[in-house]
């Protein structure tokens, strides 16, 4: 995987990870690029497209879109999975995950995700293994917990 | 506002973050920011000590500001500091700020290095994989050579807990994509493959990535894994549901590592042994026999993870293509997901059954669903979709289809997305010439593609269609009878008034015969278009005509007395011009043995490869082509234009009493458009740069280009300077020839060792810039400067600069910088003076799309006439006074130097003074299609604006 990126509907980027050595502005021009192309499409259709030399693969949780660039040997299907896995670990990390959460809490979710892949390949992807991990870290620390009222995005 | 209901963690940050959100515009939210750097900074610069929790916070709200898209110059030191601290989030946050916001700052790069190597040692797992996260996220070259040497014992070693080992493994996979000289796995090759083998699934899953890495770059040293890998999938596959427990992901049993242990295999040829071989093909054949199996849930998730599965399984069978009964299979298998209802899974059948129909076992069965992919092609309402299903048709097509095949992709070509339409015509016109059995059938099909795309035809496709009728002489009457026809549409494409006009002024005599198409009707029907089209059409025409006086001398008298009309002989444009004066001239006293001779038909091209299967690879990118199919298709396009010469050579006759050589003497005017064709929308994709930048030989540094803009318009001055370096930069430029000298000025006591520079001509560039430069001395000592000559010569238009890497040792540390070398096409200019009458006469002419560029730009300072002046005056072209009737506005001439070609370039610069604005209308006209325009302007208006 090149990179993993989230953003809201309304095209704010909520976490970008980036597995590929880029300059700042580089970076900052391909989630512009790439999250107008998003937006742009429909719902339901196909949730997979060719861009530039990359596959896109991307799916929208509630408000929204994980999106992963993946290179031309990878599987497609997997990613989607991948994504998937990924939605539920921070649901079951922050109970009934919505978007304000990852918003507050970005940091949490960058280390959730440096747990469950790592160098753009998944590193573990059993869900127990992974929160035990990240329960154990946060055993060293005061636990905070936010209320919000949002739409979950499971 | 959120509520803090138990501990408030970093309440500060929470209330920052919150802040942001309720800004009600960017203003507020700069404002706020600024607010808090501010802040940040004095607390960091005060005199009180800030403690841990304190620093935890700050950095963390520096981080969020970066992510928000603000740029981070403070904070860093502070992030180290937290990286030793012995309290697990402090050193987190420090750990996280580092690895998002990493800087190649050397001092920096050892401190950092410092605490990953305290981490490392400390045997705490969660410190140690804190430690290999960071190396992992940040993979750079510095800390390869840091710790490649010492993360394969942490991963081998016997008493490493499996989470670390975990993390080691996916570490030196990306220390290895970025510096595979640094990681050698030596004597721990075996110990590494024998991962595939352990007991926790979480160590295979992420060592098995490792692997796959390593067995692409050293097959022979890993072959031992493919043994392991098909044993540990029969286990995986031959499983029930239950037995991997967590590792099930929706009743599939580790879906994850099978796709990861079926794609390592794809690195290898089939098994030899034959036990292994059969087990393998047993565990293939049980994933085809499950895909049929009823779903054991009703999730999307299962059945995605089934099917990542399956398709992975296909690869492989694909991969071998030496199993007649799986390859069947698979094809069966995709051809009911062609139907299915998941748009995602009629993607990924369409995209693998396009790599199955090139395999001479399954060709014909995926030939059995050509009805479904048509369907497909018109009704799938996602252009991606359909764009599958345009590859799939082309790869199945053969000359049993060809013509079916053909007239879909032809009708869909009507109501095509306009992203995908070249790319169809293009594979329209390969699939028309490829499968041609009579070529009255190629000629119609081109014809239809001009009359529904013309837009989209590419230079490429009309000449293959000429090309193709000159050298076949049963197709030439039809083809002259077809043009004919098609010419008589009341609106017709410029595209087809080419073609017409060629190829009635070769093959025009063959249908002379009918009254219908007598030589004056031909002739009328041509010169009705005339003035509807561009300069090169309107010269190609005037050849035509002249070729019709040898065909007809019937003719003679109407297209002399066209020729001598003042819009031709006395027509501004000089190629126009010269060729009526020429011909002209050429028919009143040439004799008709002497015309016939000058004006022969031409003789029939070379056989080659088609030019336009080249452009298609090309459009593919560097990463579906290889290196010598790249340097094939740029040879094409020499010969492209190597046919042209020839033509230019029947030409030279004529054109003989010619007093300035033009480079587009060619009759039918193919040379002077070539460059358009070969420089197509030079859709090198930033990812495909960029990428290929990041590779393993590129250098990791981010290209510095800072310096660069300034150059633009002035040859001499420091290019570069930091605490340890300071470049400075000399250069002279006469006609497409430069020569730079770079001075490189020690300002350390200390000497830097290895001191080496590399100039390259990334991509493109390395077939348009010729750099020549000699080695300099690998050391250099404390204060003295030395000196590097590069000699520059330009080859064609270019848009990309060459880049100069450089490295040397300074104490110790590998220091590396990338810069780009202010080589830009303006340094080729020569200016050149023109009166107001020429000046606007030739403005005028230049009116094509491609032959102008606009840009309307704001000013940051005010805009002072000398400063403009020299900027214009720098930039390389003639300032021209008294020219404009507006005195405020500024216009410009000159003419670029290459070694394969001049372009003359005029300017136009409209100050507006009140609005701050440089308003140039239509600034930029040029006399040759000429790509770099647009990119050269934009050189030119950060410059103007930094005034």
């Amino acid at each position: 995987m090149q990179f993993m990126l989230l953003f809201s509907r309304q095209g704010k980027l909520r976490l970008q990870k980036w597995y590929v050595p880029l300059s700042d502005k580089e970076r900052k021009k391909i989630s512009r690029d790439l999250v107008q192309t998003i937006l742009a499409r429909k719902p339901k259709m196909c949730s997979f497209l060719e861009w530039r030399d990359l596959k896109i693969v991307y799916k929208r949780y509630a408000s929204l879109y994980f999106c992963c660039a993946v290179e031309d040997q990878d599987n497609e299907l997997i990613t989607l999975e991948i994504i998937h896995r990924y939605v539920e670990l921070l649901d079951k990390y922050f109970g009934s995950v919505c978007e304000l959460d990852i918003i507050f809490n970005f940091e949490k979710a960058y280390f959730i995700l440096d747990e469950f892949l790592l160098g753009g390949e998944a590193q573990e992807t059993s869900k127990k293994n992974v929160l035990k991990a990240i329960e154990q870290a946060d055993l060293l620390q005061e636990v905070r917990i936010f209320l919000y009222h949002q739409i979950h995005l499971l | 506002m959120p509520a803090v209901s138990k501990g408030d963690g970093m309440r500060g940050l929470a209330v920052f973050i919150s802040d942001i959100r309720n800004c009600k515009s960017k203003e507020a939210e700069i404002k706020r920011i600024n607010k808090e750097l501010a802040n940040i900074r004095s607390k960091f610069k005060g005199d009180k000590a800030l403690d841990g929790y304190s620093k935890k916070k700050y950095v963390c709200k520096l981080l969020f500001i970066f992510l928000l898209g603000h740029d981070i110059d403070f904070g860093h030191m502070e992030a180290v500091n937290l990286l030793s601290s012995n309290k697990y989030t402090e050193k987190q946050i420090g750990y996280l700020f580092i690895s998002v916001l990493v800087n190649s700052n050397s001092e920096l790069i050892r401190l950092i290095n410092n605490a990953i190597k305290n981490d490392l040692s400390s045997r705490n797992p969660t410190f140690m994989c804190l430690a290999l996260h960071c190396i992992a996220n940040v993979g750079s070259r510095e800390m390869a050579e840091a710790f490649a040497s010492e993360i394969p014992r942490i991963l081998v070693a016997g008493d490493t807990m499996d989470s670390v080992k975990q993390s080691a493994a996916l570490c030196l996979l990306r220390l290895y994509k970025t510096s595979p000289d640094l990681v050698l796995m030596g004597e721990w090759t075996s110990r590494v493959v024998h991962l595939l083998n352990d007991q926790h699934m979480g160590v295979v899953t992420a060592a098995i990535s490792l692997i796959t890495c390593l067995s692409q770059k050293n097959p022979d040293e890993f072959k031992t894994c493919v043994s392991l890998a098909v044993s540990r999938l029969s286990r995986i596959v031959s499983s029930a549901s239950t037995d991997l427990q967590d590792y099930t992901y929706y009743f599939v049993p580790a879906p994850w590592l099978s796709c990861k242990l079926l794609r390592l295999l794809q690195c290898y040829p089939p098994p030899e042994d034959g036990a292994v071989k059969g087990r393998l093909v047993e565990c293939l054949e049980t994933i085809l026999n499950k895909a049929q199996e009823p779903p054991k849930s009703k999730k999307v998730q299962h059945s995605n993870a089934k099917n990542a599965i399956l398709f992975e399984a296909i690869s492989l069978i694909i991969h071998y293509d030496s199993e007649p009964n799986l390859l069947v299979r698979a094809c069966n298998q995709l051809g009911q997901f062609l139907q299915h209802r998941e748009t995602n899974l009629r993607y990924l059948a369409l995209e693998s059954m396009c790599t199955l129909a090139s395999s001479e076992f399954s060709h014909e069965a995926v030939k059995t669903h050509i009805e479904t992919v048509i369907n497909a092609l018109k009704t799938e309402r996602d252009v991606s979709v359909r764009q599958r299903a345009a590859d799939l048709l082309y790869a199945m097509c053969d000359r049993s289809n060809a013509k079916q095949i053909v007239a879909e992709m032809l009708s869909y070509l009507e109501t095509a997305d306009y992203s995908i339409r070249e790319e169809m015509v293009l594979k329209v016109a390969i699939l028309a010439e490829k499968y041609a059995v009579d070529y009255s059938w190629y000629v119609d099909t081109i014809l239809n593609l001009i009359r529904i795309a013309g837009d989209y035809v590419s230079e490429e496709v009309w000449y293959r269609v000429i090309q193709i009728v000159i050298n076949r002489d049963d197709v030439q009457g039809y083809a002259a009878k077809t043009v004919f026809e098609a010419l008589q549409a009341p609106a017709c494409h410029e595209n087809m008034v080419k073609v017409g006009g060629y190829i009635l002024g070769e093959f025009g005599n063959l249908i002379a015969g009918d009254p219908r198409s007598s030589p004056l009707v031909q002739f009328n029907l041509l010169h009705s278009k005339f003035h509807l089209c561009s300069v090169p059409t309107r010269a190609l025409l005037l050849s035509a005509y002249i070729k019709f006086i040898n065909l007809f001398p019937e003719t003679k008298a109407t297209i002399q007395e066209v020729l001598r009309c003042d819009s031709q002989i006395r027509n501004s444009d000089v190629e126009l011009q010269q060729r009526a004066v020429e011909y002209l001239k050429l028919s009143s006293i040439a004799s008709t043995d002497v015309l016939a001779t000058v004006l022969e038909e031409m003789p029939p091209f070379p056989e080659r490869e088609s030019s336009i299967l080249a452009k298609l690879k090309k459009k593919k990118g560097p990463g579906a082509v290889s290196v010598t199919e790249l340097e094939d298709s740029k040879r094409e396009g020499g010969e492209l234009n190597g046919g042209g010469d020839r033509g230019q050579d029947t030409a030279t006759m004529a054109a003989s009493n010619a007093s300035t050589p033009s480079p587009s003497a060619d009759l039918l005017g193919i040379r002077s458009t070539a460059p358009l064709g070969a420089a197509p929308a030079s859709a090198g994709s930033l990812l495909v740069d960029v990428f290929s930048e990041a590779g393993p030989t590129a250098p990791s540094a981010a290209v510095n280009d800072d310096g660069f803009l300034r150059f633009v318009c002035k040859n001499n001055g420091v290019l570069f300077e930091n605490q340890l370096l300071q470049i400075g930069i000399k250069s002279e430029y006469r006609q497409n020839l430069g020569r730079m000298y770079l001075f490189y000025g020690n300002k350390t006591s200390v000497q830097f060792a290895s001191f080496t520079t590399t100039v390259s001509c990334p991509g493109e560039l390395q077939s348009q810039l010729n750099v020549q430069t000699k080695p300099v001395e690998p050391l250099v000592e404390g204060g003295a400067q030395i000196q590097q000559v590069l000699n520059i010569e330009c080859l064609t238009d270019f848009s990309d600069a060459p880049l100069l890497n450089i490295k040397f040792r300074y104490g110790g540390a590998l220091q590396n910088l990338t810069l780009k070398l202010p080589v830009t096409i303006n340094k080729f200019f020569q200016p050149t003076e023109m009166t107001s009458h020429d000046f606007f006469q030739r403005w005028k002419q230049l009116s094509q799309p491609q032959q102008e560029a606009q840009k309307i730009f704001k000013a940051n300072n005010s805009m002072d006439t000398e400063v403009l002046k020299a900027k214009l005056l720098g930039l390389g072209t003639a300032l021209l006074d008294n020219v404009d009737p507006n005195p405020e506005n500024y216009v410009c001439a000159g003419v670029i130097q290459t070694k394969s070609q001049q372009v003359g370039c005029l300017l136009r610069l409209e100050p507006n003074a009140q609005a701050q604005v440089q308003h140039t209308d239509s600034p930029e006209r040029v006399s040759h299609n000429y790509s770099s325009i647009p990119n050269f302007l934009h050189y030119l208006s950060p410059y103007s604006v930094n005034i």
